[in-house]
């Protein structure tokens, strides 16, 4: 069932890191108000395909708006118009007939360009890697009973683990920070009895990396706050300065 | 051929008894061996981790950017354990049984036993690495109850379980590749499977972004790579699943067990268009409070499609709430197999709702009425939440359209007791093998499947394999390596040829419907044997008129789709073969001509206890049907009924 909208794309097209990128227009006719707007693109591309040129190649996956892939910078705006939801659970309802759309990809020095609309996250993972984990092997952990945990602060805990990693923080941060979304992890095992033993290092290794990674500072303009799909909250941030700072004051450097 | 290498002995001894007898590999020896983990969800970086921790060299990949976004993350409802934590009567040997009655007696006892034997371990697991279960005012863990249990055993984190249970493995992942002991590879999917003396010693791989073609070697190589429910285009799965993998691995002699096992689930959002790319469920839960109906007559529900006549203009005695009708004990809580066939019966009376009339309502009205709004709302908000903003329709103020979706594959992989498939040193774990769920899976079972592979049954296993190999590395200059490799370059280019008139979508698109149309909700002779030529005519069609666009060295999405397209082609004659040779309904796998007269599911344990698994015989050659019977010696066979 196609639909009545006909709208004008203006997309972010780029071969490679290497080479460099061009808005290219695009008249996406026909678009039913019911489509998830990365089905709107599925339309666009099966065109180009049919005539013969290369797809607009974007990252996406669960389009349920959980696993954290799909990304696009809408209008200026990372996924788009609507708060609190992903690309790929923003509808066409909330755009209107005639309407011209401007899609690029993240900006953000961290994040190079693969192609098109698909940016490399890596960094995000090796953030993760320096420090975003609990040191406990496979078995001979203790019952998980034996942990009792406050609802208040468990909830909290869940509040801070529901990060999807998608990036948004980064590129709606006009530094581009990513200070949201390391301060998310570490609020999660900061809360958390089990995260305890190892806070402070866990801390200092993990915005160690998030500044090798050349991610920005943040000025506590609370624009990630506003972008996050799945409402991670700014007290994040003030949690890992406190953190951080318990780190330096207490001078513990053993290595995670 | 299929020796399932059960222990002998008592059920409730066989994994202890059998973890006794594994060979070991000593600590410092262990580092002398590498093993490949393809596909980072539960099972895939759960195994990761733990082999890691072990001393073992690991190498895994994922084809996402990064391990974190498997599709295990989009699991809602929870994961089940037998850990009686409620005090209502829960045992391991409960957890057992409920999951082999519910898989409808096709599963293999001993590995379902070992399965809540190790369940009760996976919650400590998780806990201790910081996962935020739900908990009560008290501190401890909270649960709730699914389908298929009377004892509350489901342990959950909001409606994220499957996020939270990836994170916390994802971060076991994460330590072991900060200490070097795991090397990670995203954006790489494994489009082969290396042999050498009939033993599994590498694959080759397409790094996604450079298009390099490579070969990575290794002692053991571990299949964690789900389910193949894309084969119907449109299903809950990411779109990025593929059976791709799993294929290679068929083709390279693993055989391929029950594939057509698939489990259909009864709340999904319906489709709304030609558009569509991808179905979301709505979780089961909703079905505690929801009541199903569609109207009574075809002409009311015309008129309703229409929009002759509003929702509310049908009054209370021409709404036909057909599950209550025809299963009073059960009502609208009837396993999933038993819901969605209903609601396709309805609809194919003419009876069905929405635009389309491919939908039944899920009422909520007597829900608010009795409970509130609020009450409601706090219980089911994120869902009402994602189902408005998808529809564009209040559940609130008007019943939920819904419609069954293909949701998770039984089928897969054939294992033995050790999870070793019929190739030695190929190993197959979570949705990517055929074993725990037999003919269906019960709610929150799957994320216990994965989570037990990977933590607790593989790092026993593969040791056993190990510890027989002697310590020489895998020859890398082995010709197989070049040969393979060469093969999977000369299937890049001949896909890389097709310049036809046809998307690859449309191609896709095109299996779907057949396959839901004669291998999905319903099944018979005639359909089947339809869909088999109609599917070989697909292929044919794929081959010489599909369009694929770019050049393999760079990122290509066109070439990625097209090359699992192309084993989906495949694979779904097999599911159509075995469907056809499995002349009982089981499960998920109804065939019409194997009924009770009430036209409930009848299957004939005479004939056909037995795990179906299939050999590859070569290119367009008829699979030969292996058998492998299943032997119940601890739970009585029975009838389901939920009148």
């Amino acid at each position: 069932m196609s639909g009545n909208m006909n709208l004008t794309l203006k997309v972010w097209r780029q071969k490679n890191d290497k080479t460099r990128g061009k808005f290219v227009t695009y008249q996406a006719n026909g678009i039913s108000s019911d489509m998830s707007f990365l089905e709107m693109l599925d339309v666009v591309n099966e065109d180009l395909v049919r005539k013969g040129e290369d797809p607009i190649h974007f990252d996406h996956d669960c389009r349920e708006g959980i696993c954290g892939m799909c990304s696009l910078h809408i209008n200026g705006r990372p996924h788009g118009p609507k708060q609190g939801t992903t690309t790929c659970q923003l509808h066409m309802r909330s755009f209107h007939d005639g309407q011209t759309i401007v899609i690029e990809p993240w900006r953000a020095a961290a994040f190079p360009v693969i192609k098109d609309l698909a940016v490399d996250r890596s960094a995000f993972d090796r953030i993760q890697q320096a420090g975003g984990y609990i040191n406990v092997n496979t078995g001979g952990v203790p019952d998980a009973n034996g942990i009792p945990i406050p609802k208040i602060v468990a909830d909290e805990a869940f509040e801070s683990a529901t990060c999807i990693g998608c990036g948004a923080c980064v590129a709606a941060c006009k530094n581009a920070s990513a200070m949201l979304f390391v301060s998310a992890k570490i609020s999660q095992y900061a809360l958390l009895p089990q995260g305890q033993t190892e806070r402070y290092s866990r801390a200092q290794a993990m915005v160690a990396q998030m500044d090798a990674e050349g991610f920005g500072s943040c000025t506590n303009t609370g624009a990630c706050e506003a972008e996050c799909p799945v409402g991670i909250k700014l007290t994040n941030i003030a949690r890992m300065n406190r953190e951080y700072l318990g780190a330096k004051i207490l001078k513990q450097v053993e290595p995670h | 051929m299929l020796d399932s290498k059960v222990p002998a002995g008592p059920l409730a001894e066989k994994w202890s008894k059998h973890k006794f007898n594994l060979k070991l590999v000593n600590p410092a020896n262990k580092r002398k061996y590498t093993i490949i983990v393809v596909g980072t969800g539960l099972a895939g970086s759960s195994a990761a981790a733990s082999l890691a921790e072990l001393g073992y060299n690991v190498k895994a990949f994922c084809y996402q950017d990064s391990p974190r976004r498997a599709h295990s993350i989009a699991a809602q409802g929870g994961i089940n354990a037998a850990k009686n934590y409620q005090n209502d009567g829960d045992s391991v040997f409960r957890l057992f049984y409920d999951t082999v009655k519910g898989g409808d007696y096709r599963s293999r006892e001993a590995n379902v036993h070992r399965l809540a034997e190790v369940s009760v371990n996976i919650i400590d697991q998780c806990v201790a690495q910081g996962v935020p279960f739900a908990r009560e005012y008290g501190g401890l863990l909270d649960n709730r109850s699914f389908g298929g249990a009377q004892v509350s055993r489901t342990f959950y984190a909001r409606g994220q379980t499957g996020q939270q249970l990836l994170l916390g493995a994802y971060s076991a992942l994460n330590r072991q590749i900060n200490k070097g002991t795991v090397k990670m590879y995203n954006r790489h999917e494994m489009l082969d499977l290396v042999t050498i003396d009939g033993h599994a010693r590498g694959i080759i791989t397409r790094d996604m972004v450079t298009g390099a073609i490579e070969s990575h070697e290794g002692h053991a190589v571990l299949l964690c790579t789900g389910g193949y429910g894309n084969v119907f285009f449109l299903s809950t799965n990411a779109m990025g699943c593929n059976v791709t993998a799993a294929w290679r691995a068929h083709k390279r002699g693993a055989l391929f067990a029950n594939p057509c096992y698939t489990q259909i689930h009864p709340t999904c959002i319906p489709v709304t268009g030609d558009h569509q790319s991808k179905l979301t469920l709505m979780s089961e839960s909703l079905r505690n409070d929801g009541r199903v109906w569609v109207p009574k007559t075809v002409e009311l529900a015309q008129k309703l499609r229409k929009g002759e006549l509003k929702i509310a203009d049908i009054k209370e005695q021409d709404r036909d709430y057909y599950l209550e009708r025809k299963y009073p004990s059960f009502g609208n809580l009837v396993p999933r197999d038993v819901a969605s066939r209903n609601a396709k019966e309805v609809v194919d009376e003419g009876r069905g709702v929405g635009a389309s009339g491919i939908a039944v309502f899920l009422d909520f009205e007597d829900a608010i009425k009795r409970l509130g709004e609020d009450t409601v709302r706090a219980k089911y908000g994120n869902l009402f939440d994602m189902y408005y903003q998808i529809t564009d329709e209040n559940p609130y103020k008007q019943p939920m359209r819904i419609y069954p979706a293909v949701h998770y594959t039984m089928g897969g992989v054939w294992v033995d007791y050790n999870l070793m498939t019929t190739v030695p040193g190929l190993y197959a774990l979570g949705e990517c093998n055929f074993s725990d769920h037999g003919a269906n899976r019960l709610g929150a079972s799957a994320l216990m499947q994965g989570l037990a592979d990977g933590y607790f049954v593989i790092p026993y296993t593969v040791g056993d394999y190990l510890a027989g190999l002697g310590f020489a590395p895998v020859d890398k200059n082995h010709p197989n390596f070049e040969i393979t490799r060469t093969e999977v370059e000369k299937r890049v280019r001949k896909l890389l040829s097709l310049k036809g008139s046809k998307t690859v979508d449309d191609i896709h698109k095109k299996l779907g419907h057949i396959m839901w149309e004669y291998c999905g909700m319903a099944r018979n002779e005639a359909g089947l044997t339809k869909a088999k030529g109609l599917i070989q005519e697909l292929r044919r069609e794929f081959w010489n008129d599909v369009t694929v666009l770019g050049e393999n060295e760079e990122m290509n999405q066109s070439l990625e789709k097209a090359g699992r397209v192309a084993d989906f082609l495949e694979l779904g004659e097999l599911m159509v073969d075995d469907a056809l040779n499995r002349r009982e309904s089981c499960g998920g796998h109804f065939r019409e001509e194997s009924q009770t007269e009430e036209g409930e599911a009848k299957r004939n344990d005479e004939d056909f206890s037995y795990v179906a698994a299939w050999e590859y015989k070569g290119e367009d050659q008829p699979e030969v049907l292996h058998k492998e019977a299943l032997v119940f010696e601890n739970v009585k066979l029975t009838q389901r009924s939920y009148k």
